[in-house]
């Protein structure tokens, strides 16, 4: 009976955070989108433009076309690398051994270290001088020796793929693994003592089993990819030229470096609607499993 | 099977065997390999940067420098925890809180709410952060350690909520049933009887939420200038006209890296479900 208005109570706190840091900030930037403000001009915002924001992005900014370029290529990449990467290893580590379980007990450490310090880093061993990667790319592949891979756009944009991936593929490998602790043992047995080859087993009846496992994973890695921003300021600054500029990044620039507020809103609502479409997804598929 | 296809196929797993093992060496490499360079980078003079070698006569300089002017690294660090700490602080009691109702509870616009949580997860950083960066400007909250606190609130508490209520789902309702029988409150029994029983819950719940408010970029590079920087921030400090000073920088890695180390190990085994909540078991 008193409960009926406690547990209002009990989520009002949580609710107000989210609302106050989250949906607040949101309405705040859909308003500013459509208006004209540039810090530069004027400290108060600026009269309302209507969608010119937007139809500026999506027909007449060449930055804009490419930092879409860019993160398409990017979250392409990353995402096909994470999942078929953390599927493989999970695959492997599911056995016992000692080397199998010395990788399970590593494969939370990247994850802990901040996105910013992976990137240093990585700006650090691909380095043209003292780069360590620099020099071991060099040696497994003499072509490559004396290559300066932040100086390339497309080698630039795989050092950045790279730095995402060392970061993420141990984390969804344990990620994969919890889900193939959940799966029951029965079916795989009964393949087997029916005579189905290991490969047959695993195409016929595990794989099947973990695309729930993976659509998440691909899901919340593709959501990740999209909003990476971190590793492009210490690792690429966004260059050479504009070939690693995702949209996070761009918004940041056209905020922080040219203050056009409201531009910046709009791109960043660009960003932000893509992002929606996925969680609806996402939440879908997640609130079918475990529905509150 | 005959014995010719037998010995092939032992074979054929020995062969197998030795490509897992070449493999599980290679990811090894790959994922320690970066962390250890950096190590040692962090114990580096100078003038051995330029060295791929491994010997090298150690030294503690480098730790030493950056915590001396002017990098005063000791400064940054207590920004860190003091943000760190303070989100967890205000985050974890109220996530708690909602987490129960949401777990004990039916509720109208439930879904809906609940929706919303999860879903802001997905929101990119840096459109929260835009109309926060103009509102602290106005207050004169630009680089403080409050500024900080607010905008991290919002990535952790969606995390915290969906951690623990995973682990209030778990837990069996009958103790708490039978003590509001015998006459104590609602909020009496939350404190007493199901906190210590999610108590793993909550400690996973404030580990994660301190080690992504400690790891956050975005917010502190935008937010903070000087007074407030936090580490992650910090380190991009070392990339100076005079060049990078990667020495220095691992130095700093280093110190910004451990304890989130230890933080994880300590939780190794839930830190899946800060990402995935219910949806990965």
């Amino acid at each position: 009976m008193r409960d009926r208005r406690l547990k209002y109570l009990l989520i009002l706190p949580a609710s107000l955070i989210v609302l106050g840091t989250t949906i607040w900030p949101l309405a705040v930037s859909l308003v500013t989108s459509f208006r004209d403000w540039r810090l530069t001009r004027s400290l108060t915002p600026g009269p309302f433009i209507g969608a010119e924001h937007y139809l500026t992005a999506l027909t007449d900014d060449p930055d804009f076309a490419n930092a879409l370029t860019v993160t398409a290529i990017f979250v392409a990449i990353d995402v096909a690398i994470t999942v078929v990467s953390a599927l493989g290893l999970a695959l492997l580590l599911r056995r016992a051994g000692v080397l199998h379980s010395v990788t399970r007990a590593v494969l939370i450490l990247p994850f802990a270290v901040s996105p910013a310090l992976v990137g240093i880093s990585f700006r650090f061993m691909f380095n043209a001088e003292m780069g360590v990667f620099t020099w071991l790319a060099g040696a497994i592949m003499p072509p490559l020796q004396g290559f300066v891979w932040l100086a390339e756009p497309t080698a630039a944009l795989l050092v950045l793929v790279f730095s995402d991936a060392w970061r993420w593929v141990p984390y969804m490998t344990l990620v994969v693994l919890g889900g193939m602790a959940a799966l029951p043992k029965e079916p795989e047995e009964a393949a087997r003592i029916d005579g189905a080859t290991e490969w047959q087993v695993l195409r016929d009846v595990t794989l099947p089993a973990l695309m729930p496992v993976m659509a998440v994973v691909a899901i919340l890695k593709t959501v990740f990819a999209l909003k990476m921003f971190d590793q492009v300021v210490t690792l690429t600054g966004g260059g050479p030229g504009q070939s690693t500029v995702t949209l996070a990044y761009l918004v940041y620039s056209i905020a922080f470096r040219w203050y056009d507020m409201g531009y910046a809103s709009a791109v960043a609502w660009i960003l932000t609607a893509m992002l929606m479409g996925l969680a609806v997804w996402y939440t879908r598929l997640v609130l079918r499993k475990a529905s509150p | 099977m005959s014995p010719d296809r037998a010995a092939a196929a032992r074979r054929r797993r020995l062969i197998w065997r030795g490509v897992e093992s070449a493999i599980l060496l290679l990811v090894l490499f790959l994922i320690l390999f970066p962390i250890l360079w950096m190590a040692l980078t962090a114990f580096k003079r100078p003038v051995d940067l330029f060295d791929l070698t491994i010997i090298f006569t150690p030294t503690f300089d480098n730790f030493r420098t950056i915590f001396a002017p002017p990098w005063n690294i000791g400064r940054t660090l207590l920004n860190s925890t003091i943000v760190a700490g303070l989100t967890v602080l205000i985050s974890i009691p109220f996530s708690t809180l909602a987490a129960y109702a949401f777990s004990r509870f039916d509720m109208r616009f439930k879904h809906g709410l609940f929706f919303t949580i999860l879903a802001t997860q997905f929101i990119p950083a840096v459109v929260v952060v835009l109309p926060f960066y103009l509102l602290f400007r106005d207050l004169g909250l630009l680089d403080s350690h409050l500024a900080l606190v607010i905008v991290n609130l919002a990535i952790v508490t969606p995390f915290a909520v969906w951690i623990l209520k995973g682990f209030l789902d778990a837990v069996p309702t009958e103790s708490e049933e039978a003590a509001l029988v015998d006459g104590a409150t609602r909020l009496r029994v939350i404190l007493d009887i199901v906190v210590p029983m999610i108590w793993p819950g909550v400690l996973v719940s404030a580990v994660f939420c301190f080690i992504l408010t400690w790891n956050e970029f975005l917010f502190a590079l935008i937010l903070t200038r000087d007074e407030a920087v936090t580490l992650p921030v910090g380190i991009t400090r070392f990339r100076t006209e005079r060049g990078d000073l990667w020495e220095l920088i691992a130095a700093a890695g280093i110190l910004i890296s451990i304890p989130m180390f230890l933080l994880a190990s300590v939780i190794q085994r839930h830190f899946v479900r800060g990402m995935t909540g219910g949806a990965v078991k």
